[in-house]
C-alpha cells in the first residue's frame, strides 16, 4: 500500500491530489512502525508528518493555486531540449540508484538473514524513548529546538508579506 | 512475518521513488514532497534496523529526522512561496538567473 | 581580592573613557584618583596581612582563570603577591594616586574632554603596571609590559597637536620595541628550556643548579631580558627615549618617566633574580652597564637647561644605580633604591611641575632663578627632595645610594664603585646646580610672568608635602645594621630573590657583613662627604661665582659641546641606525621587493583566478535540476565505489 500510493504521488499531475496519496502512504508507513515495536515514532509520523507538515503543504499549494503541470509547462520543456535531457538522465541515475541499493542488500544478506541478536520482546515505550532522549542525545535535542526556531524565524523573514521597506536580505 | 530484508527492500524502493520524483517532475511543491519521501525511506530503515538490533537509537534519530524534516519543510515552503511572488511560476528549471 | 588591585584602576578607565565627555572635569578627575585611593586601600590591606605572615610563606595567589590551554602550555592568569610585588603595588598605587590628585590641579587648564582622556590613560596606565607586577608568570607580566609601554606612548604624545610631542611619543615606543622583541626572545627561550612560564616554577627548576660557568642557554636567556629591561628603564643603549618623553605632561613624567614604569626593568630583574645569578656573566654586564649609564647620564644632566631634562638624565642615572645594584647582586638594595627614589624623584618632577605650572610653561632654568620667595612650599620640598636624591645623611636616597655603593663595594667591584661614587657627586652638583638656578639668585623670568605667579594650589601642595615626607621617612625601612637600624627591607624582600624552599644561603652573607662593618662606616662617610661636596660645589659655581661655569665652558668647548648635545647620540644612531634602514627600506623592500615580488604575486594571483573563471563559469548553468543531478550522480558514484571496492 506505501509503495503504490508513494508510486501515485509523484505520478499525479496535481499537487493537492500528491499531498493527499503522500498522507496515505506516511499512515502505511506508520503501521510498519507499530509492526516493528515503535508506537511513539508512529504516532509523531502521523501528527508531525501526516497532520502538521502536510496540511502546510496543503495550505501553499492552496495559496498558491497553480494551475496544473498542464499544456504550459508541457510547452516550456518542449522549447527546451536541455532540460529534458536532464530529467531523464536524472531517472537514470535513479534506477542506477535503485540498483546498487539491491546490489548492496543482496551483498549484506547474509547479516540481514542472521538471526536478530537484541530483538525485544515488548515495544519500546514512550518513557524509555523520553528517558534516552533526555540523557544520552540531550545536547542534540537542543540543538534541534534552536534549528527549528532558525527556521522559523527563517521563514517568516522570506515568506512575511508585511515586512517594512528595507528588506536586510535583499541588501 | 516479516524479515529485516522485506523493510530494507521497501526502503529502497521508495527512496528511488522519491530520487525519480525530485528529477521527473516539473513542480516545486512536488519535489519538496519527493524529499519527504525519500526522508520517510530512510526513516523506514533506522527504525527497522533498530528494531531488529534491540536498540531505541534508532527510534531517536528518526525522531530528530522529523524535526529537522519539518523545519527543512517550512523554510523551504517560505522560499516556494517568496519565488512564486518573483517569477510567478514553479516550474524549476524557470529558475536560471545563477547562470554563469 | 587581589584581582581588585589591578581591576579598580580599570574601571576608573572605563568610566572615564565612555562618559568622562559627558562629565565635568571635577568628576572625572575624582573617579581617576577615587579609583586609585581605593586601590591603593586594597593594596595596603593586603600588603598588612602578607607581612602579618611568617617570613617563608609570605605570599598570596590568586588565579583568576586559565588564559591559555594547549596542551603543556598552560598560562593561568595567576595574580601572585609577595614581599617584591607588595613593594612594587604600594609605590604604584601610593603614589600614583598622589600624581592624581596632583593631576586634577595641574592639568586644570585643559578642556573638559581632555581632562577625561588624560585621567582614562592614567588608570589604565595604573592598570597595567599592576597587572605588570603582580602577574605570576611571563605571560602576564608581557601584557603589563606592553600595557605600561602603551600608555606611556599615548601620554608622551599627550598634546599630539604638538609635533615633538607626537615624535618623542613615537620614538619611545619604537626604542621600547626594540627592547621588547629581545624580552620575547627571552621568554620564549624560557619556556623552551623550562616548559614552563611561572617565575617561581622557574626559580625552583634553576635552584638547585650551580651557577653557569660559561655562556649558555641560561645567561643568553638573562641576557635577552636584560636587553628588554634596558629598553623600558632607559639604560645604554636604549636610553635615548626617555629625555624626550618629558614633552608629556609633567606629572605623568612623574609618575611613568621616573617612578614607576621606567622601574619595570630593574622589577624585571629582581623577579628573576635567581635566574640572573646563575648567569654570572650577564650580571657583570648588568652592571657595567648600570654604572656606565650612570655616569653618562650624569654628565648630561650637568649641562642641561630645560628643567625637566636634568631630571629625565638624573632618573635615567639613577636607574644605572639600580641596575649596577642587580649587576653586583645585591638585589634588595636594588628594589630599596627604586622605592626611595620613586618618592623624591616623583616629588621632584611634581616640583619641577609646580615651578612650570607658576611660569605658564616655562622650562628653560636660564629664565628662572629667584623663585624661593614666590613659591615656598615648592622650593622647601623640592629642597628636600633635591637633599635626598644627592644622599645627604638622614634622607631617603642616603640610606639606599649607600647601600648599593656599599655591596658594590664588598663584591670586589672597586672600579664600579668609583663610578658610582663619582655619579653620586655629579648627582649633588646638577641637582643643587638646579635649585641654585631656578629658586636663588636674581629673577631672569620673563615680565609677563610675573603678574599670575602663584605657588602651587592645594590639589598640587598636599602631594608635594607628602612626597617630601615620604623622601625623608622612605629610607628608614633600611637602615643599616651597622648603624643601628635593623634594615628591615632587605629581609623583608629577601625570599623573592630566593628560589622556593631554598634555606640557608642568607646566613652566610649576613656573617660576611658583619666582618666588614667598620668598611661599611668608611664607605658612609665617604658617600656623605661626596654629596656635601657636591652641594658646596654646586653652591659655589651657580651662586657665589657664576661666572666659573661659563669660563668653564669656554675652557673646553668641545666637552661642553658634547654635553650639551647629548653626546650626539641621537646624531649617532640616526646615522648608524635609522638613515640605512630608511633607505633600505625606500630602495629594496618597497621598491624591490614590494613592487615586485609581493605586487607581482597579487597581481598574478588575481589574473590566475579571473582567466580560470572564465572557463570554468560555462559549468554553471543556472539551473536548479541541474545542480540537484550533480548532487545525485555524486552520490551514485560514491555509493557505486564503496559496494565495487
Amino acid at each position: 500500500m506505501a509503495v503504490v500510493s508513494t508510486l501515485l504521488v509523484i505520478a499525479q499531475p496535481n499537487p493537492i491530489y500528491s499531498v493527499l496519496l503522500l498522507i496515505c502512504s506516511f499512515v502505511a508507513l506508520a503501521g510498519l512502525y507499530v509492526m516493528l515495536d515503535a508506537p511513539f515514532v508512529a504516532v509523531t509520523q502521523i501528527i508531525v508528518y501526516a497532520g502538521a507538515i502536510m496540511v502546510l503543504f496543503l495550505f501553499v499549494v492552496m495559496l498558491l493555486n497553480v494551475a496544473r503541470e498542464g499544456a504550459v509547462a508541457e510547452a516550456e520543456a518542449a522549447s527546451d531540449g536541455g532540460t529534458a535531457t536532464a530529467r531523464w538522465f536524472g531517472a537514470l541515475l535513479a534506477v542506477a540508484m535503485a540498483l546498487e541499493l539491491a546490489w548492496a542488500l543482496n551483498r549484506s544478506r547474509g547479516i540481514a538473514a542472521a538471526p536478530a541478536t537484541g530483538e525485544r520482546e515488548t515495544a519500546w515505550s514512550v518513557a524509555e524513548i523520553g528517558k534516552i532522549l533526555f540523557t544520552n542525545y540531550a545536547f542534540a535535542f537542543e540543538a534541534t529546538s534552536v534549528l527549528i526556531l532558525i527556521a522559523m524565524i527563517g521563514s517568516i523573514a522570506l515568506a512575511g508579506r508585511h515586512l517594512p521597506e528595507k528588506k536586510p536580505w535583499r541588501g | 512475518m516479516a524479515g529485516l530484508n522485506h523493510y530494507l527492500i521497501l526502503s529502497g524502493v521508495l527512496f528511488t521513488i522519491g530520487i525519480a520524483g525530485v528529477f521527473l517532475r516539473r513542480n516545486l511543491i512536488t519535489i519538496l514532497l519527493s524529499i519527504e519521501v525519500m526522508l520517510n525511506a530512510v526513516n523506514l530503515t533506522f527504525i527497522a534496523f533498530g528494531h531488529f538490533l534491540g536498540s531505541a537509537d534508532g527510534q531517536i534519530i528518526v525522531f530528530f529526522v522529523v524535526t529537522v524534516a519539518a523545519a527543512e519543510a517550512a523554510v523551504g515552503l517560505a522560499l516556494v512561496i517568496t519565488l512564486f511572488r518573483h517569477m510567478e511560476t514553479l516550474n524549476p528549471d524557470a529558475f536560471r538567473q545563477l547562470k554563469g | 581580592m587581589l584581582i581588585w588591585i589591578p581591576l579598580l584602576p580599570l574601571i576608573g578607565f572605563l568610566i572615564n573613557t565612555f562618559a568622562g565627555k559627558r562629565v565635568p572635569k571635577e568628576i572625572s578627575g575624582a573617579v581617576a584618583s577615587l579609583a586609585m585611593l581605593a586601590a591603593f586601600g586594597v593594596s595596603v590591606v593586603e600588603v598588612v596581612a602578607l607581612i602579618g605572615r611568617a617570613p617563608d610563606s609570605r605570599e598570596l595567589m590568586q588565579t583568576v582563570f586559565t588564559w591559555i590551554a594547549s596542551g603543556d602550555f598552560q598560562v593561568p592568569l595567576t595574580l601572585r603577591l609577595d614581599p617584591l610585588s607588595a613593594l612594587m603595588i604600594l609605590v604604584v598605587t601610593g603614589i600614583g594616586f598622589l600624581i592624581h590628585v596632583y593631576s586634577t590641579a595641574y592639568m586644570h587648564d585643559e578642556p573638559a574632554s581632555e581632562y577625561a582622556r588624560y585621567f582614562s590613560y592614567l588608570n589604565l596606565f595604573a592598570f597595567f603596571m599592576l597587572v605588570l607586577v603582580l602577574g605570576a608568570n611571563f605571560l602576564i607580566l608581557f601584557v603589563g609590559w606592553e600595557g605600561v609601554g602603551l600608555c606611556s606612548y599615548l601620554l608622551i604624545g599627550f598634546w599630539y597637536q604638538k609635533p615633538s610631542a607626537a615624535d618623542a611619543g613615537k620614538k619611545a615606543f619604537i626604542v621600547n620595541r626594540i627592547g621588547d622583541v629581545a624580552f620575547i626572545l627571552g621568554v620564549l627561550l624560557a619556556f623552551v628550556r623550562f616548559g614552563t612560564l611561572d617565575f617561581q616554577r622557574i626559580a625552583a627548576a634553576l635552584g638547585p643548579l650551580a651557577p653557569e660557568a660559561s655562556f649558555g642557554t641560561v645567561s643568553l636567556m638573562a641576557l635577552l631580558l636584560f636587553i628588554g629591561a634596558t629598553g623600558k628603564s632607559a639604560q645604554i643603549p636604549l636610553y635615548i627615549w626617555l629625555p624626550d618623553a618629558m614633552e608629556g605632561p609633567t606629572p605623568v613624567s612623574a609618575l611613568i618617566h621616573a617612578a614607576t614604569m621606567v622601574t619595570a626593568g630593574v622589577y624585571l630583574i629582581g623577579r628573576n633574580a635567581v635566574l640572573f645569578s646563575h648567569a654570572p656573566e650577564v650580571l657583570i654586564i648588568v652592571a657595567v652597564i648600570g654604572a656606565a649609564t650612570a655616569i653618562w647620564a650624569g654628565a648630561f644632566g650637568l649641562v642641561q637647561n630645560d628643567i625637566k631634562r636634568v631630571l629625565a638624565y638624573s632618573t635615567v642615572s639613577q636607574l644605572g644605580y639600580m641596575f649596577l645594584a642587580m649587576g653586583v647582586g645585591a638585589y634588595a638594595a636594588g628594589i630599596f633604591h627604586l622605592f626611595t627614589h620613586a618618592f623624591f624623584k616623583a616629588l621632584l618632577f611634581l616640583g619641577a611641575g609646580a615651578v612650570i605650572h607658576a611660569l605658564a610653561g616655562e622650562q628653560d632654568l636660564r629664565n628662572m632663578g629667584g623663585l624661593r620667595r614666590e613659591l615656598p612650599m615648592t622650593y622647601w620640598t623640592f629642597l628636600i627632595g633635591s637633599l635626598a636624591i644627592a644622599g645627604v645623611p638622614g634622607l631617603a636616597g642616603f640610606f639606599s645610594k649607600d647601600e648599593i655603593l656599599y655591596r658594590t663595594f664588598a663584591s670586589g667591584h672597586t672600579w664600579l664603585w668609583l663610578i658610582g661614587a663619582i655619579t653620586s657627586l655629579m648627582t649633588a652638583v646638577y641637582m643643587f646646580r638646579l635649585v641654585f638656578l631656578a629658586f636663588h639668585g636674581t629673577r631672569r623670568t620673563a615680565a609677563h610672568h610675573d603678574t599670575h605667579l602663584h605657588d602651587a594650589p592645594r590639589a598640587m601642595a598636599i602631594p608635594l608635602a607628602v612626597l617630601a615626607l615620604g623622601s625623608i621617612l622612605a629610607g628608614y625601612v633600611g637602615v643599616p645594621e651597622v648603624v643601628g637600624g635593623s634594615n628591615w627591607i632587605e629581609h623583608f624582600l629577601e625570599p623573592s630573590f630566593m628560589p622556593p624552599a631554598f634555606e640557608g644561603a642568607a646566613g652566610g652573607e649576613a656573617a660576611a657583613s658583619a666582618a666588614s662593618h667598620s668598611l661599611e662606616i668608611t664607605l658612609i662617610v665617604v658617600s656623605s662627604i661626596l654629596a656635601l661636596a657636591g652641594i658646596a660645589i654646586a653652591a659655589r659655581f651657580y651662586l657665589k661665582r657664576p661666572e666659573i661655569p661659563e669660563r668653564l665652558a669656554a675652557g673646553f668647548p668641545g666637552v661642553y659641546r658634547f654635553l650639551v648635545n647629548k653626546g650626539y647620540v641621537d646624531e649617532v644612531y640616526n646615522e648608524v641606525f635609522v638613515q640605512p634602514i630608511k633607505t633600505l627600506s625606500e630602495n629594496v623592500l618597497w621598491k624591490g621587493l614590494d613592487a615586485t615580488v609581493i605586487d607581482g604575486a597579487v597581481n598574478g594571483t588575481a589574473t590566475i583566478v579571473a582567466e580560470t573563471g572564465a572557463v570554468v563559469r560555462h559549468i554553471q548553468t543556472g539551473s536548479v535540476r541541474a545542480y540537484a543531478l550533480s548532487i545525485l550522480l555524486g552520490a551514485v558514484l560514491m555509493v557505486g565505489y564503496y559496494l565495487w571496492r
